[in-house]
């Protein structure tokens, strides 16, 4: 498998071939060739597990590769830790930011990069340094102010400057849109595309189809530690590198029927939740939930969606305001805890499955009775029924093809997205009435979005009430009938799905919408 | 490669990474027993300074400890305490907090224990008076953990702290009550009067003589079973009740124990509650089975060496039973040596336990790369083939 040639070739920058790694009984790279002209951006692209990662973790000097060589500008080079990668000119931005917050730009850039002893020249030449690049790449960051004093937006850009900052001649993103609003994306792509003309090359590792789509020249996938396909970007279209990254073909778009909603279930009135420092994380909310419709919370992540759910599922005190099930309300007066929230029939899929969903060194069976571990079911007078509790979960298990189908797995054994639908399978099991449903797809492969999506709007067809909290506008967008953005704790717009696209959402999410007297939004 | 057992975790760092878990048999079997082999080792070496054939001194601890009935009975004696405080600093565990006090309130359990049966001893029979002791120590103990416990879960003072200050209040109070309310007229020691016979356990060798057995006389008695049955009604506690997994399921993960609508402070007041119930039953062997009297001192050390105990056994009580064993060797086999050989003194028996608690405990990990690279070079390669 070689790559197609790129017309802007000017010899390659990378050329990967024969690597494996594996990990013990796992393989996680076997034979990968891959080949990056220079001066060219590089989509690799595959479900979580594929090993998309490894092969940039190998490149970078993370691993070492267990056969295989490595070109970079068309010599073979041995990269053996990162000071090895940066000096062959390889830089890289990681998913999760390595900045000291505390610290400003310019010293961030600086660290690690120091020249000579007295921090004063340094100084002076990083700033010459980073004024250069600021003007070549259109990389604008105030390089005096502190790091947690910026958005998400910049605090990427100045990883990208350290990069380029230690000479870096080839990028490597990580995931880098999983932070970043629609406008802020677009923004990193314009730079991108300005590092590219210069003559950069970028590699980008995502499984986003629609980011290879928008900026990559050419794209690798890979699957199950192969690589089984190089495109030119322009001559694939998301259908194809879909089917290649599963390896069977996929719905991109859920397809679901209008919804038909009834009475409403959950009625939510003037809701704020402050923190411990008396800072309002949820403002003054109010939405009302129907019987048979799926209403989509969207915002950037850290907006109040996350303290609205654990509000609204007891996890969380009301601090002021209300909400009403049936004839019960509960307010800061009448707390209920997320016990006896599910016993008036919420279940409720948290955003973080790790932290909150299962309980990591429990077994598949004990993390399939969170919550309902007190369930009659479970228990004898004393003991719990630990047979009944094993072919419970056996059997949710099966329902929603849990794979391994090993009730005495420990929970942290499994992939991110059995994980995720193991919880969703013991929260939907008892036809809960309202479903509260945070990023119920994060970190989960395209083959498992596609079920999960059909299993959340099977619950709505069946009269299930579904609160559904994402930061993925293609999810809110192809799930929710009605939709809610919210920003800094507040509610700032509502807007039908079928009205809705990703600019003005995006313009939504920064509230930088117009809303006219008679409440259309408008960009 | 299998998608399904991968877990979405991004390699970051290369050490370590990646390798199959090792088996629980390795895990829980061998380490440890690599890890007290060392310490033997090095006893050992310390054992040859001072101009004893360790090998001798190895072969006087055993005989010393498991030789006979005499120095079982001693052995066992001592390994009833430590699983009591074992088990207790296990419960504790579960629910991730840390009971340095159970020395405080083995104390207190004695007490407990000691009060019924003066004010009982009199007028009740054996067999009535037995449940209401176990019922005494446990409540004396528990009473004892509660204060700590409530501060910890409502107050938020680290229960590290509260525990610890809680053992020196805990010998003031004995103190204060032996020497100036308890202490008969004219008597001369701290101590209360002596129990009625209805108000003594019967020793093993009492016991067993029913059964036709002739055991040497010494301390252990009939609380040797209890404490097995203590181990069997905490194993199923934690791990086959509604309660235990609330308690674990905080101690693991308090967030989701939250989400799962768990209170954890109810969790914690449980937690520590039973904890300091099963310390308390320390006061029962003590008082009941071997003094027949509230005296000074009695605990001498078991509460805190049962953090050593518990964290030997994996906080379970199959691991805390063996844990409990090796210490108790170590005490009576050590005692043994001090008596056989004058240079071995007493704080030899401690330094053994110190190296055992310090390979088993602080540094329970530090030989697990190397086993764990003779297991897969031993494994893996085939393992390796196949896939």
């Amino acid at each position: 498998m070689t790559n197609q040639s790129s017309p802007s070739s000017a010899g390659t920058a990378i050329e990967l071939s024969g690597i494996s790694k594996a990990f013990g009984p796992v393989q996680a790279n076997s034979d990968v060739n891959l080949s990056v002209p220079k001066g060219t951006i590089h989509g690799i692209i595959g479900e979580n597990g594929a090993g998309k990662s490894t092969l940039m973790s190998i490149l970078y000097g993370f691993y070492e590769a267990d056969s295989g060589e490595v070109f970079v500008n068309e010599k073979k080079v041995s990269i053996r830790n990162s000071n090895d990668a940066i000096a062959t000119g390889i830089g890289m931005v990681h998913q999760h930011f390595m900045l000291v917050d505390t610290f400003s730009v310019l010293e961030n850039v600086m660290l690690g990069a120091e020249s000579g002893e007295v921090l004063k020249d340094s100084i002076k030449k990083a700033e010459t340094e980073l004024t250069r690049l600021e003007k070549e790449y259109g990389l604008h960051v105030p390089i005096h102010s502190l790091i947690e004093d910026l958005p998400v937006g910049q605090q990427q850009r100045v990883e990208i400057l350290k990069a380029l900052y230690r000479g870096a001649e080839i990028l490597i993103l990580d995931e880098p849109t999983g932070v970043l609003t629609p406008q802020e994306t677009d923004q990193l792509f314009k730079i991108l595309e300005a590092l590219r003309d210069q003559g950069v090359t970028v590699i980008l590792i995502t499984h986003k189809l629609r980011e290879i789509m928008a900026i990559t020249d050419n794209v690798s996938v890979m699957r199950h530690g192969t690589m089984v396909a190089h495109r030119k970007t322009s001559e694939t279209d998301r259908e194809e590198l879909a089917e290649l990254m599963v390896g069977r073909k996929v719905r991109t778009k859920a397809d679901k029927q209008k919804a038909q909603p009834k009475e409403t279930k959950l009625k939510v009135e003037n809701l704020s939740v402050f923190d411990q420092f008396n800072v309002a994380r949820v403002d003054n909310v109010s939405l009302d939930l129907r019987a048979g419709e799926i209403v989509g919370i969207a915002g950037v992540s850290g907006n109040g969606q996350s303290e609205l759910l654990e509000a609204l599922s007891g996890i969380e005190a009301v601090s002021k305001g209300s909400f009403t099930l049936g004839d019960i309300t509960i307010d800061a007066d009448n707390p209920k805890n997320a016990k006896e929230m599910r016993d008036l029939g919420l279940a409720h899929v948290p955003e973080d499955r790790l932290h909150l969903g299962l309980v990591p060194s429990f077994s598949a069976h004990e993390s399939s009775i969170l919550g309902y571990h007190r369930d009659k079911e479970f228990n004898g007078p004393i003991l719990s029924k630990v047979g009944n509790i094993v072919n419970y979960c056996a059997r949710i298990m099966n329902d929603f093809d849990v794979r391994p189908q090993d009730p005495s797995l420990k929970s942290a054994n499994f992939s991110g997205g059995n994980q995720q639908k193991l919880i969703l399978a013991r929260e939907m099991d008892r036809d809960p009435p309202i479903l509260l449903v945070g990023q119920p797809t994060r970190g989960v492969d395209i083959g498992a979005i596609e079920f999960i999506h059909q299993q959340i709007i099977a619950m709505r067809d069946a009269g299930c009430a579904v609160l559904l909290v994402s930061v993925e506008l293609e999810e809110i967008m192809s799930l929710a009938d009605r939709i809610l953005v919210m920003f800094e704790g507040r509610v700032v717009g509502e807007i039908e799905a079928d009205k809705a696209d990703e600019k003005i959402l995006g313009l939504m999410m920064a509230n930088a919408h117009k809303t006219s007297p008679d409440g259309e939004i408008t960009a | 490669m299998s998608d399904t057992t991968m877990t979405e975790e991004k390699p970051k760092k290369k050490i370590g990474m990646a390798k199959p878990p090792l088996p629980a048999w390795m895990d829980y079997g061998v380490l440890p027993l690599v890890n007290i082999l060392f310490a033997l080792f090095i006893s050992g070496i310390i054992i040859w300074l001072i101009g004893i054939n360790p090998f001798e001194a190895l072969e006087w601890l055993i005989i010393g400890s498991l030789g006979g009935s005499y120095e079982l009975g001693y052995t066992l004696y001592y390994t009833t305490n430590f699983i009591f405080t074992g088990l207790a600093v296990a419960i504790a565990f579960h629910a991730n907090l840390f009971n340095i006090g159970g020395e405080g309130q083995a104390y207190v359990g004695g007490l407990g224990v000691g009060l019924l049966i003066l004010a009982v001893d009199q007028y009740l029979p054996f067999w009535m008076i037995l449940p209401l002791a176990i019922m005494a120590s446990a409540a004396f103990g528990a009473a004892w953990a509660s204060v700590p416990a409530y501060l910890q879960a409502y107050r938020g003072s680290h229960i590290v702290i509260t525990t610890i200050m809680f053992n020196f209040i805990a010998s003031a109070l004995m103190t204060y009550l032996l020497v100036d309310v308890m202490r008969g007229k004219g008597q001369m020691s701290p101590e209360s009067r002596e129990f009625a016979e209805a108000g003594h356990l019967p020793f093993m060798h009492e016991f067993m003589a029913n059964f036709g057995f002739d055991l040497a006389s010494t301390p252990l008695n009939v609380t040797f079973f209890w404490a097995l049955i203590c181990c069997v009604f905490l194993w199923l506690f934690i791990w086959r009740t509604r309660w235990g997994y609330e308690i674990r399921s905080v101690g693991a993960n308090e967030p989701a124990a939250v989400y799962a609508g768990v209170n954890p402070r109810r969790i914690v007041m449980m937690a520590m509650l039973i904890s300091g119930g099963l310390a308390g039953f320390v006061g029962m062997n003590e008082i009941m089975g071997v003094h027949h009297k509230i005296l000074l001192n009695f605990v001498s050390g078991y509460g805190f060496t049962g953090i050593a105990v518990s964290h030997m056994g994996r906080n379970h009580p199959v691991g805390i039973i063996l844990a409990s064993l090796l210490f108790g060797v170590l005490y009576q086999g050590g005692a043994e040596l001090a008596f056989e050989y004058s240079e071995f003194t007493r704080e030899m028996v401690v330094t053994i336990q110190g190296l055992i608690i310090l390979f088993c405990g602080a540094l329970a990990y530090m030989t697990k790369p190397f086993v764990a690279n003779i297991y897969y070079a031993i494994t893996l390669p085939r393992n390796g083939k196949e896939a």
